[in-house]
């Protein structure tokens, strides 16, 4: 299980390549890649502002809530920070199981977490400036589906 | 002599990032920052600010230990 932050950009390819090396008894790998958008040219650049130690250990935190939840055989989380630019992958998560549900479910699982909880700080650059981001309604919605799955 | 550390839009109202505070309590910490800023004392008690000592989040006052890394959370956006 490896949760890492970078701030340089990465190759989503290479790293699914490197995943799924060596699994012979996995069967399943799933995985989403998020791209920064450039919203018709209202974002110039994205940046987002993490704690060094803390965010990867609160996000740490719920990757092993997702391991066992789902049975996972293994997972990984790669999260830019710093300045991003659109079409440049921000997050990239991956996730193996024994059979495709666990996988997609699990990777489902842990955008929703990131998208909405992860200590992050988001700041998106615009032509007239910059300003602070925080979840969208949505966000928090998509993942109260989950915490309302786990009550049932 | 607690570090200070500021995330998010708190940096940019208080125009620092790392500072060191002489305080003995988070309270007396708090007080001694919104003294010197008031803006930053108001967005350090605004809604959904979290604090945490040496990484671990906190509620109410605790004692500050010469090497206590404290750092103001506003709100988290995910990524």
């Amino acid at each position: 299980m490896t949760v890492r932050l970078t701030f340089e950009p990465f190759d989503p390819g290479a790293l699914l390549t490197e995943f799924c090396r060596g699994r012979a008894e996995v069967g399943a790998v799933a995985t989403f890649t998020g791209i920064a958008r450039a919203e018709a040219g209202a974002t110039v650049a994205l940046e987002l502002e993490a704690y060094p130690g803390f965010t990867e250990a609160e996000i740490g935190k719920m990757a092993e809530r997702a391991r066992a939840r789902f049975g996972l055989d293994d997972l990984a989380i790669l999260h830019r920070i710093g300045k991003i630019a659109p079409g440049e992958a921000v997050v990239f998560v991956a996730t193996a199981a024994r059979h495709r549900r666990a996988a997609f479910e699990a990777c489902d699982f842990l955008m929703d977490y990131l998208k909405s909880k992860a200590p992050f700080w988001k700041k998106e650059h615009g032509p007239d400036g910059a300003r602070w981001v925080e979840p969208r309604p949505e966000d928090h919605a998509d993942l109260a589906r989950w915490e309302k799955e786990t009550s049932e | 002599m607690a570090r200070v550390l500021l995330f998010g839009r708190l940096s940019d109202v208080a125009g620092w990032r790392e500072r060191q505070v002489e305080s003995p309590f988070l309270s007396t910490l708090r007080g001694k920052l919104a003294e010197e800023d008031a803006r930053l004392g108001e967005a350090l008690t605004g809604p959904g600010v979290q604090v945490a000592l040496d990484q671990v989040i906190v509620r109410g006052d605790a004692p500050l230990s010469a090497a206590t890394e404290v750092a103001f959370l506003p709100p988290m956006s995910g990524g």
